[in-house]
């Protein structure tokens, strides 16, 4: 027992892959209008698609980099062949963001989900900024297809139903804690931030509590703070950048949902504001977050900083 | 000019309510199920034509009481122009309503000695909807702070727009004036003020009105960007839960709330015969049943349905001259069938021509407590049908005797109804014993097809071999 957990604890994204399929399972069984397991296959079939081309890229380019510097031999790096080109491939990032594009998208046609997929792995390995990539990969998956799709593709923010809902927050919450991501502070900050702005309206208004009690209910709100913002690639890295990145976009989202009335007016805020981020880290500089919390070769597919990677040493006769 | 947050289901006071008399259906032959009057008491009924921000919301009533007590009031954000009212015939949400209500089909099994077995179905009409909660103002508007921003003679109705600085100088002025508002009504008033909206309210002019016993229904055309409609004063008179239909008809396909669940009422399902008798009440006892599965707090799909046909039809599907006067403005305009799918429309199902809209028939039930937000839409572009469709099976009669075919199917016809039973036990929380025996007084039991006791299910390896 204790070794299946421990084998389980090693990757902080095992906790939020085992979440996600519970918040799957939930909506697939609880709602008319919930996840689909094609849906997931297809946003499956695109991320882990792009995720592929992605490392594929990352691995020649770093290779090319390699035999221009001199360092290496060619074929140093890739000494395994195809297993050497996929080197670092990331399918349990590419799996989360399937997972989460199947919970929250919802469209007319397979096509958008496996659009949405690729979309967003694609944008994590197009869209970087000093070795972080700028957009949470289903964030802005659902975005770029609900935007192109019009009404094909849209966010079925209201489509769970009480109890499910309280399961489901139990289930997100426990991932979090036991997760070895530490990104707690920011679900926790925007989820405050963002309750702070409904009860506000509401003592404003005049209106009962059961109003903002009631908004707070919401599956979607549950997801992404949850799941989205807490993606430790697409933050600051510092706890009070994290925090004030948490409220913006709490903030932001709030004011599109009540000025413009956008449905899932969160994600449009979290994908508008990303750029808040690496300014955010330039200000407030913290050690950069890594998934695996034992030290262990360094192997995401992200581009390399500076010449960090140690030199063979090459003894001749 | 921009009139936001109009809404229908907001209206104040009593209550009274009709249903929509089922028409039988006239292309299979037999007149069957004829929903009750009483179905719902206290409901409204609001029709929704969206298009990108254009909205056109017809709000009807069935309100059978003295014309000089009508009254409702209704928050809007702006101040619409007279051109933007008008008054619709009231057959129209009728036919709306009988369109896409809950509907009963028939079978007939055929001898079962007959090789030859076909099914016949038949249709069957429905449950039919009620109506609109209405109502019936010395200070001057001015020193309590109210404005009139408009003053419009529509139809038969008096129509003022106001603003207000307070709740209370705007509740105070139109009790003055003869609308009864409920007490507890500041607080939304307020809230809705607050957020710069307008109030819309309406009664009735009795000289102009003809002395008909209907009213006709309120429309107005308005462009918004928030698909909504506001319901939470109508959860101010706490009389109980409130009955709301909403009939959204778009291009694109179903509309479902976003701040609620939406439900799909359970269907297409075998019940036993006697159902066709008391429709309404099964109807009633199981939107009720399944209302409180769902803790009180889920919208309710009835009907979603591209409106060129129909299958089996509650009513003809509407005309383009009716959708025309409801609100549907793409009728006439440019190219529409750009990328959208062909209707399919069916020889003896479709209605006139094919037409580009897509109807969706939600039904709440809701007080102050289970929903506290006004209900907020958003059109998807899922055109899957599905309809509300109750299913009845008559049984073939004679001599079960006659041959082993006959003998098998009086055994399969036991099984049959335990499941009929079963299935409405489950959809109306009924007491399986009452409708088991219900079911034996009119005939459909073990003993009435001289079946003594089911005999217990044969194994498979008893069927593979005749044995």
């Amino acid at each position: 027992m204790t070794g299946l957990f421990k084998a389980v604890n090693k990757d902080a994204r095992h906790w939020q892959i085992l979440a996600l399929s519970g918040l799957f399972s939930i909506s697939l069984t609880t709602s008319d209008f919930g996840a689909q397991p094609l849906a997931l296959l297809a946003a499956i079939t695109g991320a882990m698609f792009a995720q592929a081309v992605g490392t594929v890229w990352v691995n020649a380019r770093k290779e090319t980099r390699c035999a221009r510097s001199g360092s290496y031999w060619r074929g140093s790096s890739l000494v395994a062949g195809v297993v050497g080109w996929f080197a670092g491939f990331q399918w349990k990032s590419a799996l989360i963001t399937s997972l989460s594009l199947s919970i929250l998208l919802r469209a007319n046609s397979i096509w958008f989900w496996l659009a949405a997929g690729f979309i967003g792995v694609s944008a994590k390995f197009l869209v970087r900024y000093r070795g972080k990539h700028l957009f949470n990969p289903a964030c802005i998956g659902i975005v770029v297809v609900s935007l192109l799709g019009g009404s094909a593709a849209w966010v079925s923010p209201g489509q769970w139903g009480q109890a499910p809902i309280f399961a489901a927050f139990a289930i997100g919450f426990a991932a979090l804690v036991l997760s070895s991501a530490k990104r707690l502070d920011i679900a926790l900050g925007f989820l405050a931030g963002f309750a702070a702005m409904l009860f506000g309206r509401a003592l404003y208004l005049g209106d009962p509590m059961t109003i903002p009690v009631h908004q707070l209910q919401s599956g979607a709100l549950l997801v992404f703070a949850f799941f989205m913002i807490t993606d430790p690639r697409s933050t600051p890295d510092s706890r009070i950048a994290r925090l004030i990145f948490a409220f913006a976009v709490a903030a932001f989202a709030a004011w599109l949902s009540w000025e413009y009335h956008i449905r899932g007016a969160m994600l449009y805020a979290l994908a508008s504001l990303a750029l808040l981020s690496p300014i955010l880290d330039r200000l407030l500089p913290a050690r950069r977050f890594e998934w695996t919390s034992t030290k262990g070769p360094q192997n995401e597919a992200q581009t390399p900083r500076g010449g960090v990677r140690p030199r063979p040493h090459i003894v001749r006769a | 000019m921009k009139l936001k947050h109009l809404a229908g289901a907001c209206v104040l006071g009593l209550t009274s309510f009709a249903l929509s008399a089922p028409m039988a259906a006239a292309f299979c032959g037999f007149y069957v199920a004829k929903a009750d009057t009483d179905l719902f008491n206290d409901a409204s009924k609001v029709v929704l034509v969206r298009d990108d921000e254009r909205t056109v919301i017809t709000m009807a009533s069935d309100y059978r009481g003295e014309a000089s007590e009508f009254a409702m009031v209704v928050p809007v954000v702006d101040v619409p122009e007279r051109e933007q009212i008008n008054v619709a015939n009231p057959g129209l949400v009728d036919h709306l309503d009988e369109y896409t209500a809950p509907r009963l089909v028939e079978y007939y099994d055929e001898n079962p000695c007959m090789l030859a077995r076909r099914n016949k179905s038949i249709t069957v009409t429905s449950a039919g909807i009620p109506e609109m909660v209405m109502e019936s103002a010395p200070m001057e508007a001015e020193d309590l702070g109210v404005t009139i921003e408009a003053e419009y003679e529509v139809g038969e109705y008096d129509i003022l727009i106001l603003s207000a600085e307070e709740s209370d100088g705007l509740i105070t002025w139109l009790n003055q004036e003869n609308y009864r508002i409920p007490d507890g009504a500041e607080e939304v008033v307020g809230a809705y003020l607050k957020r710069g909206m307008k109030f819309f309210v309406a009664k009735v002019n009795l000289e102009r009105h003809s002395g008909s016993s209907v009213l006709r229904p309120i429309q107005v055309a308005y462009e918004d960007e928030n698909f909504m409609l506001p319901i939470r004063l109508g959860t101010v008179n706490a009389e109980g839960k409130q009955e709301l239909f909403v009939f959204a008809i778009t291009r694109e396909g179903r509309v479902e709330t976003t701040n609620y669940k939406t439900v799909k009422l359970p269907s297409n399902m075998d019940v036993p015969i006697f159902v066709k008798d008391e429709f309404g009440e099964f109807y009633k006892a199981m939107f009720e049943h399944q209302t409180e599965k769902e803790n009180g707090k889920a919208v309710f799909m009835e009907y979603a349905w591209d409106m060129s046909w129909c299958d089996p039809c509650a009513a003809n599907p509407l005309s383009a001259s009716e959708l025309r006067e409801l609100g549907v403005m793409w009728l006439d305009e440019g190219p529409q069938d750009e990328i959208r799918p062909m209707p399919r429309p069916r020889p003896g199902f479709g209605g006139p021509q094919p037409v580009d809209a897509f109807v969706t028939r939600l039904h709440v039930r809701y007080d102050g407590q289970t929903f506290p937000e006004d209900l907020n839409f958003q059109v998807t572009g899922d055109r899957e049908n599905y309809q509300g469709r109750y299913v009845l099976r008559h049984p073939w009669r004679g001599d079960y005797g006659q041959c082993e075919a006959a003998g098998e199917y009086a055994q399969t016809l036991v099984e049959r109804w335990d499941t009929e039973a079963d299935s409405l036990a489950k959809l109306t929380g009924w007491e399986l014993d009452e409708i088991k025996q219900k079911m034996a007084d009119g005939g459909f039991s073990a003993a009435a097809v001289g079946v003594t006791e089911p005999k217990p299910k044969r194994k498979w390896w008893q069927r593979l071999w005749g044995n």
